[in-house]
């Protein structure tokens, strides 16, 4: 299958994505420049980790203007599988694709650490490899992962399932120490009303081999290929 | 004309950065400052014919990309007017 990488000027997580998908995972990958206006085909769309466009004004806040959103929402109306990792995350939550918002960090610093997250749903195309409540050893790196939305916003993906990732401890516990940002809820990560669009501040693409301390995010690259492979999202290409 | 947008986070929303100046605050001896809320401030310089118009124009600014309605409110002063609150 093939992957389409968005590069965004400030993008910097680009290649470690291209790298674990074409080179780790051994799928196609092409590199989508923000001005390009199509996605070449791809079957599923990453937006990478970075600073895109210097993350002028709020994170992710002009990225929504660049060309190529415009495709990627077409892309994700049509159920075909978008992941967000860290920026990326940012981006979709600026482009509406997802809701909420990001504060800055709790602690007010820039937060580079592994942390463990917990697989709350394996229904989305991005966990549907995982075992359900499966803890993944992930890195972060971000001054802003702090999520927020309003209480009944919260509440309601609580219930509607969506939230996908959480922050936990080494044991799996929800609690405020494992919570590394002061997000609400520890939520780490979380998907789109239709499941199909997912969005979270680890960085699976840089725990793709033991090399690197942990492999523990190529579940979620597998995952797409599995569902892509089931021919679940043919018709968004 | 000018227009000028002050963005802050909603009251109901934690700001870290002002509660971390605030705390350097009172550190410095300033424990009169009860609290400090942290924004973004712009100024626009709008063709219009009319005070009303470039307020209008700014408040469309800033409802679609100066603040992020989801976490932040925002307030328009233009020219050396009155100030108005938004919402």
């Amino acid at each position: 299958m093939k992957f389409a990488v968005v590069v965004f000027p400030g993008s910097n997580c680009d290649h470690d994505a291209y790298y674990a998908v074409r080179h780790v995972l051994g799928q196609d990958a092409v590199f989508v420049w923000h001005k390009d206006t199509s996605l070449q085909g791809a079957d599923a769309v990453i937006l990478p980790g970075g600073f895109a466009h210097g993350d002028y004004l709020r994170t992710g806040a002009i990225a929504r203007f660049s060309p190529i959103m415009h495709e990627v929402k077409r892309f994700a109306e049509a159920g075909g599988p978008v992941l967000g990792i860290c920026n990326g995350f940012q981006v979709l939550l600026e482009a509406g694709l997802l809701p909420g918002a990001m504060l800055r960090n709790r602690s007010v610093r820039f937060q580079c650490e592994h942390v463990v997250v917990k697989v709350e749903h394996t229904d989305t195309p991005f966990t549907v490899a995982c075992r359900q409540g499966q803890l993944l050893r992930i890195p972060i790196a971000h001054g802003e992962g702090n999520y927020y939305a309003e209480p009944d916003v919260v509440e309601g993906l609580e219930k509607s399932r969506r939230v996908i990732f959480r922050y936990v401890t080494a044991v799996g516990a929800v609690t405020p120490d494992a919570n590394p940002n002061g997000s609400v809820n520890n939520i780490a990560g979380l998907c789109s009303e239709r499941r199909n669009v997912v969005g979270l501040m680890p960085h699976p693409e840089r725990a793709c081999e033991l090399a690197v301390g942990s492999a523990d995010g190529l579940v979620l690259l597998e995952s797409v290929v599995t569902s892509v492979g089931q021919g679940a999202y043919a018709a968004a290409r | 004309m000018r227009a000028r947008v002050f963005v802050t986070l909603k009251p109901s929303v934690f700001d870290p950065q002002g509660t971390t100046v605030a705390e350097a605050l009172h550190t410095l001896g300033y424990g009169a400052v009860k609290g400090v809320r942290q924004g973004k401030y712009f100024e626009l310089d709008i063709d219009a014919s009319t005070p009303e118009d470039a307020r209008r124009l700014a408040s469309e600014a800033a409802e679609k990309l100066l603040a992020n309605p989801v976490i932040e409110s925002y307030r328009i002063e233009v020219d050396a007017g009155a100030a108005e609150a938004v919402r």
